[in-house]
């Protein structure tokens, strides 16, 4: 059977992408945040996934306000990245993994998640961003992945307790996959950001160290926030922590912290990295 | 019409992307997402007015894009998402339009952020 060998957090900002591009990962404004990686690429070296299950949103290169799924997943055996209009290089595409992919549909399904089903799937730096991250080397990918889409943009979007309860539904679905696959569950995006209006530039430094531990240690506290409650205390655009709410969920309920860095600010954000193995 | 309240409404200077926004913003939102082609950036760059045009935006979008005033076009029902393309266009990143939103230089908003970050 396959196993959920463990799960991580990362921002997943295009400044980021744009700094990989630049060679800047040792410039004197970003080597506080690249330093945070070096970890992660070591425990993926040890435990070597064979798949990761990439919990992202799209800002508008898959797709548009016309039709937007609250939760999708991607069924294609190779996801292409595109031009977003501003700038950042196309990367090359990554290998999907169809079989698992159709398994964690019909298995959510089953626990009564209804997603849209993706068989074609332009892949944004939402994922792309990750990618980079954790498997530098300009993309050459050492592995496949299922990507899974979470609405962030357009509200109603679903609740911090619905990814959770998601999560839940996603790790049943990996451990029930009869071939004895590695997975990896990457919950990317936030930390605190807001983009938008005379609020633009807000970060809380002091909420997202909580939300690093409590999510660790007591998932069901943040689970019970309101997504009007994340807009207050983490930006407009810090709703995006609703996806480390799915990763964190397909994991069990007590879990180890084997890496855990913060930096702030990255560009307009607070970024988080930790790597969570369940507890033995 | 009647559009229903939220636990976000209150928060200040943030605009959260609701159905009475993108109902709004849905013209201005269509045309930044052409912007994912580097020939429509072209063509935008060529004939602005013909363009905006061609996508139906109102008066006041018009104007707000002719301005670069992107608090304006985020109170005109654009997704910050969406207007990223518009900005790219001019070359501003989100710390270029995170600055002009709230009045400050670039070098302040970015003091802003770090000393926030303390």
């Amino acid at each position: 059977m396959a196993t959920i060998v463990g799960g991580i957090t990362t921002s997943h900002i295009p400044a980021i992408g744009n700094a990989i591009a630049k060679g800047k990962q040792n410039d004197p404004y970003w080597k506080p945040f690249f330093d945070g990686y070096p970890p992660v690429r070591a425990w993926l070296d040890a435990v070597k996934p064979d798949v990761a299950v990439v919990v992202y949103n799209d800002h508008g290169l898959n797709f548009f306000l016309d039709q937007i799924p609250t939760f999708a997943i991607g069924a294609a055996s190779q996801y292409s990245n595109s031009d977003e209009g501003w700038g950042l290089d196309v990367l090359p595409p990554v290998s999907g993994n169809p079989a698992l992919s159709w398994h964690v549909i019909e298995s959510v399904m089953a626990d009564e998640f209804d997603v849209a089903m993706c068989q074609q799937m332009t892949i944004d730096h939402g994922v792309m961003v990750p990618m980079s991250l954790l498997w530098p080397g300009g993309g050459t990918w050492p592995l496949s992945i299922v990507p899974l889409e979470v609405n962030t943009v357009q509200h109603p979007l679903p609740s911090p307790a619905r990814c959770y309860r998601l999560g839940k539904a996603l790790g049943r679905a990996i451990r029930s996959y009869p071939e004895p696959l590695k997975v990896v569950v990457l919950g990317t995006g936030g930390m605190s950001h807001q983009l938008q209006g005379e609020r633009a530039g807000f970060i809380n430094r002091p909420f997202d160290l909580m939300f690093m531990k409590t999510i660790a240690n007591d998932p069901d506290a943040l689970a019970g926030y309101s997504i009007g409650d994340l807009v207050a205390a983490a930006g407009s655009e810090g709703v995006e922590l609703i996806m480390w709410l799915v990763m964190r969920g397909a994991l069990g309920d007590r879990v180890s912290t084997i890496h855990s860095h913060y930096h702030i600010p990255v560009s307009s954000t607070g970024a988080g990295v930790l790597v969570l193995e369940n507890a033995a | 019409m009647s559009w229903s309240a939220h636990d976000y409404d209150d928060i200040p200077g943030t605009y959260v992307f609701n159905g009475r926004r993108s109902t709004t913003g849905y013209p201005l939102n269509r045309m930044c997402m052409s912007f994912n082609s580097a020939e429509n950036r072209d063509a935008f760059l060529r004939d602005e007015d013909a363009y905006c045009t061609k996508f139906g935006l109102t008066p006041q979008q018009r104007a707000a894009v002719h301005a670069r005033d992107v608090l304006r076009l985020v109170k005109l029902g654009g997704n910050i998402y969406y207007l990223a393309k518009l900005a790219g266009i001019f070359g501003l990143n989100v710390q270029d339009i995170g600055a002009q939103q709230t009045g400050k230089s670039l070098d302040e908003f970015k003091a802003m952020l770090v000393a926030a970050g303390e």
